[in-house]
């Protein structure tokens, strides 16, 4: 290599060692948000019946702040019912990719008006603005529509997205919290749970902190085994089967 | 009392289901059915989704139809070879049924199919049974009217004819295969034992003796419900011990009580009142799908790739 060229060189390295230290310095006078979850593990158990977790954080000024907790991302397939020669069956079905399981959105004041939608389509705030994308592009804007809100509705039925947008409590000037719901079909993966600081109809700082909900012990077991061992799981649930009745017709043989 | 079913991902109410369970095995020893077509609907009307709910009653019905099977056995009536021969055409059917239940459930059909089989065979066994059972009760006493004790049909032209010393029969291998695959079949879409369609076609198409009907078609059930348990959970993952245990352990001690209430009924009136309640159940089905859902969309569980 000569001289020249790494003398051309210099100039690059230079200046990305200067983003690197100004990136390294901006979070001490732009850490305007701080939030963490009460607990960042959702146990299911054999008693588990819903949870409440509850998040918490500060801000270094006013703003209004949005939470937005979302969950594992899967395939979903929305399907509407026909009459055909006389019975309801289904006739029609849109597919949406990436649609997550669970959905929940709290503020601190009514968003609508004062944040322009495109940011909150940017950062999914607000059951309106949640990404559902269908898989095949040739569809029309009223059935995409028609479809995403039956989604929706399903999906609200099944207590798994919000149906109102909850509140985000400030206590005093700085400190928040809120309280975000699992439900007992909550979907075990990994969520995130988005926390945004908006000033002036614009986020100005965002967080976003991971949530596991998994489970545990014995239910835990039991799914692994039936996932892993299937085989030894169906020979297990028969025999099960077959102990029980055995043993009844010997208990009760003398009726 | 909560409890979360791990396969199924729902918390019920531990006793609900226990209840459940005892008042369906009540109804079964009541009336020597396996009851698979209360519970199967029951449990998907409280959440429980339709895979698991089928997969699951499978593997219950294996229990009930052991305890049901010893009794008969002790008074030796099975017919081991009629049921064996039966056997080969439902483990046929039981595959092939699971196989369609994969493919009906991806096409979005299975909740259809599942109904309209439930309106079709139930409803057809039912409304015969009970013209027959009530025309027996309007009756009297009188002994069943039998023109003929051996009818001479086409059926009995089919090759492969086989001696069943047992049933002191001579048919075609055929004719149990083939009611042994229907039922396979039914085994695996309907999550039900499909006695009360293996016991009318036994007695009417097989010509088989009254006394026999009931083990050997029991016999034949605990196979075909152990092989669809086995499939189901195997292939798609869709048997929930807990709730299976849950089940087996109500259904169990109902069906002895049942057993017991059962000895006290005369055989036509506790077949008017069997056929009333499949009959009830058929026309609930049959209503809810030509009303108007309250909802005319619905969203599959998510696939995660």
């Amino acid at each position: 290599m000569t001289r020249r060229s790494r003398r051309l060189l210099a100039l690059p390295v230079a200046i990305l060692a200067g983003f690197c230290l100004w990136q390294a310095s901006r979070p001490a006078w732009a850490q305007s948000l701080v939030a963490d979850l009460s607990s960042h593990l959702i146990a299911i158990t054999t008693g588990f019946t819903g949870t409440d977790v509850v998040l918490f954080g500060a801000v270094d000024g006013d703003g209004d702040v949005a939470v937005v907790v979302q969950g594992p991302e899967g395939e979903v397939t929305v399907r509407r019912k026909g009459r055909v020669a006389g019975i309801w069956m289904n006739v029609e079905d849109v597919a949406f990719a990436r649609v997550p399981a669970y959905y929940n959105v709290a503020v601190t004041a009514p968003l609508d008006g004062v944040v322009p939608p495109t940011v909150l389509q940017r950062h999914e705030i607000g059951l309106d603005y949640v990404r559902l994308l269908p898989e095949k592009a040739k569809l029309t804007p009223e059935k995409l529509a028609e479809f995403r809100a039956a989604l929706i509705r399903n999906k609200q039925r099944a207590g798994l997205y919000t149906t109102e947008v909850g509140e985000v409590s400030f206590l005093g000037q700085r400190l928040f919290r809120t309280r975000i719901y699992f439900p007992a079909n909550v979907a075990t993966g990994t969520y995130t749970a988005s926390v945004f600081l908006i000033r002036d109809g614009d986020v100005v700082s965002a967080q976003t902190t991971p949530l596991l909900v998994s489970k545990i012990g014995f239910s835990a077991n039991v799914f692994e085994f039936a996932q892993r061992n299937s085989v030894f799981y169906a020979i297990l649930g028969i025999m099960l089967a077959v102990t029980s009745g055995w043993l009844a017709g010997i208990v009760f043989r003398k009726s | 009392m909560q409890i979360y079913l791990p396969i199924a991902e729902l918390s019920v109410n531990a006793l609900l289901i226990l209840m459940l369970g005892g008042g369906v095995g009540f109804l079964s020893g009541l009336f020597g059915v396996g009851g698979g077509f209360l519970m199967t609907p029951l449990l998907i009307f409280i959440g429980v989704p339709p895979a698991v709910a089928v997969g699951t009653q499978a593997n219950q019905l294996v229990g009930a139809s052991v305890s049901g099977v010893l009794a008969h056995w002790r008074r030796n009536n099975v017919d081991v070879k009629l049921g064996s021969v039966m056997l080969i055409g439902g483990a046929v059917g039981t595959g092939l049924g699971v196989w369609l239940f994969g493919l009906l459930q991806k096409l979005g059909h299975i909740d259809l199919v599942i109904s309209l089989s439930y309106v079709l065979f139930l409803g057809t066994v039912s409304s015969l049974m009970l013209t027959e059972s009530v025309r027996a009760i309007v009756k009297g006493r009188g002994a069943p009217v039998r023109s003929k004790l051996h009818h001479h049909t086409w059926l009995h032209g089919l090759p492969f004819k086989m001696r069943f010393p047992r049933s002191r029969l001579y048919i075609s291998a055929l004719l149990p295969a083939f009611i042994g695959f229907v039922g396979g079949v039914l085994v695996a879409i309907m999550g039900i034992g499909g006695g009360f369609l293996l016991v009318p076609a036994m007695i009417y198409i097989l010509g088989m003796p009254t006394a026999l009907v009931a083990g050997t078609s029991l016999f034949q059930i605990i196979f075909t419900t152990g092989l669809a348990a086995f499939l189901q959970a195997v292939g798609n993952q869709t048997v929930d011990i807990v709730l299976a245990l849950l089940l087996l352990v109500g259904g169990v001690i109902g069906a002895q009580f049942g057993t017991r209430a059962g000895a006290k009924l005369r055989g036509e009136q506790a077949r008017a009142l069997l056929a009333l309640m499949v009959l009830a159940v058929a026309v609930k089905l049959a209503v809810d799908l030509i009303i108007r859902p309250e909802d005319i969309y619905s969203i599959t569980l998510p696939v995660i790739r």
